[in-house]
């Protein structure tokens, strides 16, 4: 895969708060991206600075090797769909999605052509003569796309475009906006605070906090071997526990040592330990080496959320079966559902 | 809130003395000849007929082409004016748009009086250009002077409500249209004016309303040859003492303001 943006060494300040704090990353060809942390991480900054509209303090903006952190929003090749979508209220639909055409003096068959074939990828033919403001959230939504991509951009990207929309139509719009991702083939840079929504739509997820990202890497990577307790904690839940790495594939915490599978930590470092409640079994007090009582059960649909209380802590369970409060229970999990993280300073 | 519904009251008593009464008499005197008593009136369209004069249709179009002209060149410097104020941080907006009114707190007879002595064949301006050494000129009594005193007294009305519209103007729109490959230019023209003519509008009619209809600035400045529609009102009641023409025109004017006042919402409408 190709780079297609680089960002190097990249800081923004806002009225003596420093938002970017130097962020260094490499978008590629055809990816779809989520920038990913909690409001005022710096996510959206980032955003706007690809997009052009905040101009970086210090740092490198590359787009396809070249520097364009001074050049104006109208000349590059990148389009956004802004998070209340800013569709014109003064145009109509057909209006809203040529836009970008009429101003490059497209020939006016051409647009349309192109037009109706963006409203059938959107999934909404016929709706060109519709007044922007009559439509659904949903519906303003797929304009906004389309009024995006009809420019034929290398790289498409989503401030925190599902926001709005209830959660039913949330999913529906995950689903389908993959799919245009695939169908267009283009960069796709996201910007969310849900990290489901991160995990089920991006090939790379770049974890951010407070100015600096946290972590790159696939789904699966920030999930099951996050690099630090922010990640841990932010996406999914988790059981952070502080323990010693002993040596590599061996860990401590609890009184007890654990079998593990992470290596390349120094001999008896400070380490933090992260255990995903749904890797956690409950088993019988006998044999097992963490016990504790019942603390509370709730039902969550699909599963129960289990607090066991040990010697030193609560941990905090998924399970499908049923388990009384008050009853004494062991915790079993295996080797590869410990992950050992570097501890934060 | 049906309890509060009550409060409209005297507000209805109070327009239909002071408002509704009022147009029925005009309304009567423009219909009905001079020298009617209560008991024989007599309708006639004597009065309407007597505009389509050529004296009186001249005073009319002068007044609709300065009024128009007003219009224009408050435009013009409103939208400039009203656009640069909106670039500023809100606190700064604030004191900006609070010294645009300023002058409104100024009774506008003092401040038409301002001018002759500025215009005044020995006024201020042409002091300044016997200093510089160059020839004095005569501008009270003119087009000119008339214009200045109408745009000076009516700007605010078209800035304020053209940098409200603008004031509040989601900037994702500008953004959107930067995102999109249009220029700075071709923002303002296809996105930010479109957005602003409802600001645009009112403004319009505010403008065209009171310079159509204003009657002591052409007299202060103008000259008492300066005849414009409300000129022509006032020396109806006042001097000549024919308030059934002087009825008929109000009446004529207040039909063409609100043609006009219709025909741009209208605009506005087909235009969103």
């Amino acid at each position: 895969m190709n780079t297609l943006i680089e960002l190097n060494n990249i800081t923004k300040t806002f009225d003596d708060q420093q938002v970017l704090k130097g962020i260094n990353l490499k978008i590629y060809e055809n990816e779809f991206l989520t920038l990913l942390g909690p409001s005022g991480c710096g996510k959206t900054t980032t955003l706007r600075i690809i997009a052009g509209f905040d101009e970086p303090d210090c740092g490198e903006l590359l787009f396809g090797g070249i520097e364009i952190s001074k050049l104006p929003p109208y000349k590059r090749e990148v389009n956004t769909v802004f998070q209340k979508y800013a569709l014109f209220p003064h145009l109509d639909v057909f209006e809203n999605i040529a836009f970008g055409l009429n101003i490059k003096k497209t020939e006016k068959s051409v647009v349309k052509q192109k037009v109706e074939r963006m409203l059938e990828l959107v999934g909404l033919s016929g709706f060109e003569k519709r007044d922007v403001t009559s439509l659904s959230g949903g519906q303003q939504q797929r304009v906004a796309i389309a009024r995006a991509l009809i420019n034929e951009p290398k790289v498409l990207l989503l401030d925190e475009p599902l926001g709005a929309l209830d959660a039913k139509l949330r999913k529906e719009m995950q689903f389908e906006l993959k799919k245009i991702q695939k169908e267009v083939g283009i960069t796709f840079i996201y910007v969310t605070h849900d990290q489901e929504e991160a995990l089920s739509m991006s090939d790379t997820v770049v974890v951010m906090n407070d100015g600096y990202i946290q972590q790159i890497g696939t789904p699966t990577d920030v999930y099951n071997e996050p690099e630090n307790r922010f990640v841990a904690s932010f996406i999914g839940e988790s059981n952070i526990i502080e323990g010693v790495m002993i040596r590599d594939c061996l860990v401590s915490f609890d009184d007890f040592e654990f079998e593990c599978v992470d290596k390349g930590f120094k001999d008896n470092e400070d380490v933090e330990v992260v255990l995903r409640p749904e890797d956690i079994d409950i088993v019988s007090p006998e044999g097992a080496k963490l016990t504790g009582t019942v603390e509370s059960v709730v039902f969550k649909g699909v599963h129960y959320e289990i607090m066991v209380k040990s010697k030193y802590r609560s941990y905090m369970i998924h399970t499908t079966d049923f388990c009384e409060e008050g009853r004494r229970v062991g915790l079993s999990f295996g080797p590869e559902d410990i992950h050992v993280m570097w501890k934060m300073v | 809130m049906r309890y509060f519904k009550k409060l409209v009251r005297p507000y209805i008593a109070w327009s239909a003395v002071v408002i509704i009464i009022p147009l029925i008499m005009m309304l009567l005197y423009a219909f009905t000849n001079s020298g009617n008593s209560l008991l024989n009136i007599q309708f006639t369209f004597e009065n309407f007929k007597r505009f389509a004069e050529p004296v009186y249709l001249n005073v009319f179009l002068k007044s609709l082409k300065l009024g128009l002209l007003t219009v224009a060149i408050c435009l013009v410097l409103g939208y400039t004016l009203a656009y640069i104020i909106a670039q500023f941080k809100e606190s700064t907006q604030n004191v900006l748009i609070l010294l645009v009114t300023v002058p409104m707190w100024i009774n506008m007879l003092l401040r038409t009086y301002a001018w002759i002595s500025i215009l005044s064949d020995n006024g201020l301006l042409n002091a300044l250009l016997s200093k510089l050494g160059l020839e004095p000129v005569s501008m009270m009594y003119t087009d000119f002077a008339v214009m200045i005193g109408q745009v000076c007294d009516f700007l605010p009305f078209m800035i304020i409500p053209i940098h409200t519209s603008l004031s509040k103007m989601d900037k994702s729109f500008i953004e959107a249209s930067y995102d999109l490959g249009a220029n700075p230019v071709q923002t303002f023209f296809k996105v930010v004016f479109k957005l602003s003519i409802p600001g645009v509008l009112n403004g319009v009619i505010m403008v065209f309303l009171l310079s159509i209809s204003t009657f002591v600035i052409p007299k202060l400045l103008g000259g008492g040859q300066y005849v414009l529609m409300g000129n022509l009102i006032e020396s109806q009641f006042v001097s000549v003492g024919d308030w059934n023409f002087g009825s008929a025109i109000s009446i004529i004017l207040a039909v063409i303001i609100l043609f006009a006042i219709r025909w741009m919402k209208k605009v506005d409408a087909a235009d969103n």
